[in-house]
């Protein structure tokens, strides 16, 4: 089988592929060590192992690794910017205190990101909408509504920059 | 952590206070928890950091003691430290202190008693560092100890406006006598500075950047990753299995059959397979195919169960709890209302599914577990493995989610039967389908109740025949038991407890509020159904009743005190709008509960349309846990709670057939996301008592309020859960 070439933060990886059917989830935290991403159902029902591919919000549990190829992935640890600033959205999971038991935040924190990339100025309902494949077993959702509220409000719309800072550096990678 | 220290002698064996100076300078305070240390004990089993450390360099170190579970002990704990010791909480670093018996008694998460059992010994761990810090220096300035004060890691002489950083005197303060514990004042609630404010959790920045804290994030050189296969019949041992062929996989390196010790709680029979990964050992699974032997296997059902339950309805229960005056009289006098309530049996779900990491090396093993019941996990693993616990290294690690089910550690002793089988470390990680198949469930229960009411509109009185599970056929199974102190009973002149108990193999286990849970739901709601046929106010009749005198032993600290149960009921109706005038089909319902020493009344304001579709408008609650330590996490633990139980009572169970748990992911189990939730406001009453756990006490008026509230809409009463079940969907 060729070698699997995958972006993973910004970082170029080449993989071997023994098992075409394992998920991306397990890419990431066994074979990178990344295991920010969380494992909840293997089902694709409750959001913990949310990572974007290219931009976009996808369910790693459920995505065979080797249809990912190509591609550009960003996880949790991707999420704040190269000088380790984070994205307002961390800033605004802490400032809010969201967390609970905190399995579920990582995949929240990649919904929301996804969200506000593509609708800067979401209406509590896009807001629900888009948050509604995450689950959270603890009931933190009033939290995680206020805290993406408080960024749209922010004047300073940093998720904007952050997201020019990311498309920046995977021109560089592609160059 | 491990440090050199050379310990001190000044032991004061009254306070339990031990100084010692650390290596690199500071000081360091350790105080015994629980367990006292007997004359004989070993010095050297002394831990020296047991509670906190000032450094030098101005970093004070506090050490949280219990598993953090979600329900905020990893910060609120040490902020108790913190405001007796005067410490500015940005100068304060947490870190999860070992698990050792010796030095911090019992060490869990479970029962809400987190706060109330080390509140005293945090306390005085913080203030004797403090009065330490003063001593220190006063003598630097020759100066008297009571004309000094502290502020924000500061001791301050106010006469002279001198002051000296902790971190400048942590060196001098670890020579001075550890003070008698009878010298050392504790603060006044009024001067507290940070107890009751809005502190972010201390794991924060960790959680939101993805860093590795969970059970599950474990790696170690080397480790290899394994997987379980039990019976799906619950107690089912292995004919055979085509073990031959799993070894052949991918990445596959070990399969191998155990035994299991004949105890649930411990090691069930199954098949192991050992790979180079998560993902192919949960692949290789796919392909396992095991023959069963199922003669010992659970053969329970759950809608036999209800058939054989609303038969025992029908005769007098078996064993009785309580009675007092005559119960056939006053029915005599006034006829009945009559009432049969059941709830469901429902697994934990714990978004992190089971798994431990471990390490078994020429007779020791190394374990790093999420849970609840680290004494518990050690205990059982020795017992497992026929060794000395000595020889079980336990590492806590952040739990992902607890909910009662992770006080259980079976998981922790598969991994490590598994362990001993394999030369390298390993970590066993449930699937989702093992986690719903094999959990320790809450019991479903049956309540057929009788209740009487005079022309008054007061109650007369109360029966129940109370149907439950048992586990070893003699008494209730873990969180299914019910006591004659449950509310009404005690405030009643005529009562009748009966039960009668139904033989269940699949084992039970403590359920967030155990017990609680289930029947604040049958007493809550048929308390409303009375008050309704006696005409009254559900709210009067509830402050009517706490008003009466009753069999509560008021000395007994666990006991129900009536003033604060109708301080909170007064308060969430009154900020819930009681007796508004609502449109049709819009009704409020109230339900109080008291658990885990947490007083809690709740206002649900529902609507109800004529296909059965609920709209959750609100919930008001008021509580009264006594002081707040955390505001943030305090409402966090409430509104939690509040969606759990609303979550669970819409529309979550887990249903038995031949033995086997029918449900198996999170498609069958739809737990409430983000856009069904109710508004939620909660309001503290922090009365002046010792504060108490918050864990669960909010939990169990939910499903109440919302049905009281779904028969003021609607006039429909729900005496079954869930709610999806009798036809509501939201």
């Amino acid at each position: 089988m060729p070698a699997l070439q995958l972006t993973v933060n910004g970082k170029q990886h080449s993989f071997e592929i023994i098992d075409s059917t394992m998920p991306l989830l397990w890419l990431l935290r066994d074979t990178l060590g990344l295991v920010g991403t969380k494992f909840g159902c293997g089902g694709g029902f409750c959001g913990a192992c949310t990572v974007h591919l290219d931009g976009s919000p996808i369910r790693s549990c459920s995505l065979p690794a080797a249809s990912a190829a190509g591609r550009s992935i960003t996880t949790i640890e991707g999420l704040a910017d190269d000088n380790g600033d984070l994205h307002p959205l961390q800033s605004a999971w802490i400032k809010h205190d969201v967390p609970q038991c905190g399995y579920c935040q990582a995949g929240q924190l990649m919904s929301a990101a996804a969200l506000l990339k593509h609708t800067p100025n979401p209406s509590n309902e896009d807001i629900d909408s888009a948050m509604a494949g995450n689950l959270c077993r603890c009931g933190t959702y009033h939290r995680i509504r206020s805290a993406i509220q408080s960024v749209v409000k922010s004047e300073n719309h940093a998720v904007v920059q952050y997201y020019d800072k990311a498309a920046d550096r995977k021109k560089g990678v592609e160059a | 952590m491990s440090q050199n220290t050379n310990t001190n002698t000044k032991l004061n064996r009254r306070s339990f206070v031990k100084l010692v100076s650390v290596a690199g300078g500071g000081l360091a305070l350790g105080f015994y928890l629980g367990d006292t240390p007997n004359a004989n004990a070993d010095d050297t089993d002394f831990k020296p950091n047991a509670f906190l450390q000032i450094a030098s360099s101005g970093e004070i170190l506090l050490y949280a003691i219990h598993p953090e579970i979600g329900q905020g002990v990893k910060t609120s704990l040490p902020m108790i430290i913190a405001e007796e010791l005067d410490a500015n909480w940005h100068d304060v670093r947490v870190e999860q202190a070992e698990i050792n018996r010796k030095h911090y008694g019992r060490q869990a998460a479970g029962g809400s008693q987190s706060t109330p059992s080390t509140w005293d010994a945090l306390r005085q761990a913080g203030a004797t560092a403090r009065t330490m810090l003063i001593h220190a220096a006063a003598d630097i300035w020759q100066v008297k100890p009571e004309t000094c004060k502290t502020q924000s890691s500061f001791v301050i002489h106010p006469p002279t406006k001198r002051q000296l950083a902790y971190s400048a005197l942590a060196d001098k303060a670890a020579s001075v006598p550890t003070p008698d514990k009878k010298t050392v004042k504790l603060k006044a609630r009024k001067d507290y500075q940070l107890l009751g404010k809005r502190v972010s959790g201390v794991d924060n920045l960790k959680l939101v950047t993805g860093q590795p804290l969970f059970g599950i994030d474990q790696t170690l050189p080397g480790m290899l990753y394994a997987t379980y296969q039990k019976c799906p019949a619950i107690g089912g041992r292995i004919k055979t299995a085509n073990l031959d062929e799993i070894r052949q996989l991918p990445g596959v390196i070990q399969a191998f059959f155990l035994e299991g010790n004949n105890d649930k709680e411990e090691l069930q029979p199954g098949v192991a397979i050992v790979a180079d990964s998560t993902w192919a050992a949960f692949s290789a699974k796919q392909k396992l195919n095991v023959k069963w032997d199922e003669r010992s296997a659970s053969k329970d059902s759950w809608s036999k169960a209800q058939q054989q339950a609303k038969q025992m309805a029908q005769q007098k229960g078996k064993d009785n709890i309580l009675n007092t005056g005559n119960v056939h009289n006053a029915f005599s006098e006034n006829k009945p209302l009559e009432a049969f309530y059941s709830y469901p049996f429902l697994p934990h779900a714990t978004l992190e599914p089971q798994n431990t990491t471990a390490w078994y090396k020429d007779g020791r093993i190394e374990l790093w577990s999420p849970t609840q019941n680290p004494d518990r996990a050690i205990k059982r693993v020795a017992k497992l493995l026929d060794i000395d616990s000595d020889k079980v290294t336990f590492h806590q690690t952040r739990v992902g989610g607890g909910f009662g089910r992770r006080l259980m550690v079976d998981y922790a002793c598969e991994a490590a039967a598994i362990a001993k089988r394999v030369n390298a470390p390993v970590k066993l990680q449930w699937t989702r389908e093992d986690d719903m198949a094999h959990d320790f469930y809450r019991a479903g229960g049956f309540h057929a109740l009788k209740g009487s009411v005079n022309s008054a509109g007061k109650i007369t009185a109360w029966h129940d025949h109370f149907i439950t599970f048992s586990n070893n056929g003699e008494s209730p199974a873990r969180g299914a038991k019910m006591s004659g102190k449950e509310f009404p009973l005690p405030f009643l002149k005529n009562t009748q407890l009966t039960s009668t108990l139904q033989a269940l193999d699949i084992p039970c286990g403590y359920w967030r509020a155990p017990a609680s849970n289930g029947l604040a739901f049958a007493m809550q709601s048929f308390l409303d159904e009375l008050a309704i046929a006696g005409g009254r106010d559900f709210r009067d009749l509830l402050l009517e009743l706490l008003s009466q005198p009753n069999t509560l032993d008021t000395n007994n600290q666990y006991s129900l005190k009536p003033k604060r149960a109708i301080d909170v009921i007064k308060l969430a109706t009154q900020k819930a709008g009681w007796g508004k005038t609502l449109e049709k089909g819009r009704g409020l319902g109230l339900a109080f509960y008291y658990s885990h020493s947490g007083y809690f009344a709740e206002v649900a304001e529902v609507s109800v349309d004529s296909d059965k579709k609920l709209t959750v408008h609100k919930i008001t609650a008021a509580g009264d846990v006594g002081p707040i330590i955390n505001l943030s996490a305090a409402e966090a633990q409430c509104v939690g709670s509040m969606v759990d139980g609303l979550s669970t009572m819409l529309g979550l169970q887990v249903t038995i057939e031949n033995g086997r748990i029918q449900e198996s992911n999170f498609h069958q189990y739809p737990m409430l996301r983000i856009n069904k939730i109710p508004e939620v406001e909660i309001h503290f009453i922090e009365s002046d008592n010792n504060p108490t756990g918050l864990g669960e006490p909010a939990l169990p008026p939910v499903a109440p309020a919302i049905c009281n509230a779904i028969c003021a809409a609607s006039g429909l009463r729900v005496r079954h859960l869930p709610l999806s079940k009798e036809g509501f969907s939201i």
